[in-house]
């Protein structure tokens, strides 16, 4: 008889996501001596954040912390999705077209954050992107040369897009910030107290967008085009302008990836999961380090990491030690998030007619005739299809205020036969232990 | 950087190597990468794996994440199907 958990590997602990808090995370841990298995679903190393462009090498900051995972002896598994925990203490992962299972002691949860897409006619065009999603789209050899660019979204985030898609042949036209110019002055006035150095960045982001029209308190409304994007319009409550453009890249902010937690049942909060001062969460053995605890960027998330790492491995001590640090760039994140809240018009923007399930192609009629998550889902599959409502249910969010449905298995989408666990002999090869 | 070749709806394209399909597809001048339920022409969306809107057939698998998968040498990519 096959033995059904054939292909086990084991190990003290186990982080899922290799991102900067994941990899910071596994780093500490295993330099405080456990053995460390670090899952991450992409070919890539860093998160999205660390991604390096085609023929470029990552960040400084990025190589330094693959060393450290890399000489503390850390298993780094690339290309590998976990997908379930069944018994809740072995993971089971895909890997290309096998699936191994992994037994864990303890697990360190840095699955980081997605961009939150916002539904508006026309934003299922090709071209229609988001603004982090075209970024990496670049790094891996999109093409944006000679291309005609408009940028909008809130946040940071915009002219750091817009900087880099320039750097990159691109010409931006304009940049649409959702915030107004009030509440970017005081942005601008607490930033320069809080973190004088982000307020120098910002202007050295400023400089190479000479030719880009820099819009607060404007937002798309429209995307235009019949195979693929041609225009976008945008408004300032009380005027409408349309540009002829071919690219359109927007960013509402980051929402936390809440599949994992809520598959282990977490306790959330409404910033991201909930955890103590230790970045334990409330479940047994589970820690959480990144985005998913609030949004915050890669320096708290490197912090959180640390934290998480220690303290997995029983190193409280050390871990207490950035205590200090996390608060002040909570504090900074805080900020940023009340400055950059997204306004109502947002929410009115789809008409009767706009998809708001791509997956499904549900419409925004369908959908309103619902009173919740589970009702959609019941009556029109919105959220029912690839995407497993990642796009449209975080959307729903600030759209109706609905609250996410329960998170059931596969926690990413996988094979059916990796699901039946069909490829039992390509499993059954991987049968080592962890060295 | 050396090249590679792949085929792109039966027609070859050469590419540097690091390149995910996605990209590939992008230099191509692929418009629609996949079509939506109701037939709708759809391409890359998140860039990071999350919302499926880049689904391509890559060497006869189907529903492959292209901006995910790196490019590999004599690889088959099928879009619009």
């Amino acid at each position: 008889m096959t033995d059904p958990c054939a292909s086990e590997r084991d190990g003290d602990l186990v982080v899922l996501g290799g991102g900067p808090a994941g990899l910071a995370a596994a780093a500490t841990a295993a330099e405080d001596g456990l053995r460390v298995l670090l899952l991450d679903s992409t070919p890539w190393l860093g998160g999205p954040i660390w991604r390096p462009g085609p023929g470029a090498t990552p960040p400084r900051v990025a190589q330094r912390w693959l060393a450290r995972a890399d000489s503390a002896g850390v298993t780094i598994w690339p290309q590998a999705t976990a997908f379930a925990a069944c018994p809740p203490d072995v993971l089971h992962v895909e890997r290309g077209r096998d699936v191994c299972r992994v037994r864990w002691k303890q697990m360190i949860l840095a699955v980081g954050a997605h961009e939150l897409f916002l539904p508006f006619p026309g934003w299922t065009l090709p071209n229609v992107m988001g603004a982090g999603g075209l970024q990496l789209l670049v790094k891996s050899g999109w093409p944006v040369r000679g291309r005609r660019v408009v940028v909008a979204g809130t946040g940071p985030l915009l002219l750091a897009v817009a900087a880099y898609l320039v750097r990159q042949g691109a010409h931006v036209s304009d940049i649409l910030e959702q915030a107004s110019w009030s509440a970017l002055a005081q942005f601008a006035s607490r930033l320069a107290w809080l973190a004088p150095s982000k307020l120098w960045q910002a202007a050295t982001l400023q400089t190479r967008l000479l030719r880009t029209r820099y819009r607060p308190g404007c937002w798309p409304v429209a995307a235009h085009g019949a195979d693929r994007l041609d225009a976008v319009t945008f408004t300032d409550g009380t005027r409408r302008w349309t540009r002829d453009c071919d690219v359109l890249a927007c960013a509402f902010g980051l929402v936390p990836q809440l599949r994992w937690p809520g598959l282990l049942h977490c306790r959330l909060t409404p910033r991201g999961v909930w955890v103590d001062d230790y970045q334990r969460t409330s479940c047994d053995r589970v820690w959480a380090a990144g985005e998913i605890t609030g949004l915050g960027g890669v320096d708290l998330a490197l912090v959180e990491g640390q934290i998480a790492g220690h303290a997995a491995a029983g190193n409280n001590l050390a871990a207490a030690r950035w205590f200090a640090r996390r608060a002040r760039l909570q504090r900074f994140a805080a900020q940023l998030d009340r400055c950059f809240q997204l306004r109502t018009e947002l929410r009115f923007l789809p008409t009767p007619e706009t998809v708001v399930c791509r997956c499904e192609d549900v419409t925004w009629r369908a959908i309103e005739a619902c009173s919740d998550v589970r009702a959609a889902k019941l009556y029109t599959r919105c959220g029912m299809g690839s995407c497993q409502g990642r796009i449209c249910q975080t959307a729903l969010q600030f759209l109706q205020n609905w609250s996410a449905d329960h998170v059931r298995p596969p926690a990413a989408p996988v094979r059916v036969g990796s699901l039946a666990g069909a490829d039992q002999e390509h499993a059954d090869a991987e049968r080592t232990e962890l060295p | 950087m050396t090249d590679l070749t792949i085929r792109v709806n039966g027609r070859p394209l050469r590419v540097p190597t690091g390149l995910t399909v996605a990209a590939a597809l992008a230099m191509a001048d692929v418009p629609a990468f996949r079509r939506s339920v109701h037939g709708q022409p759809r391409s890359a969306l998140c860039g990071m794996g999350i919302c499926a809107e880049c689904r391509v057939t890559i060497d006869g698998l189907a529903h492959q994440r292209s901006c995910v998968v790196l490019c590999r040498e004599a690889m088959e990519v099928v879009t619009d199907d």
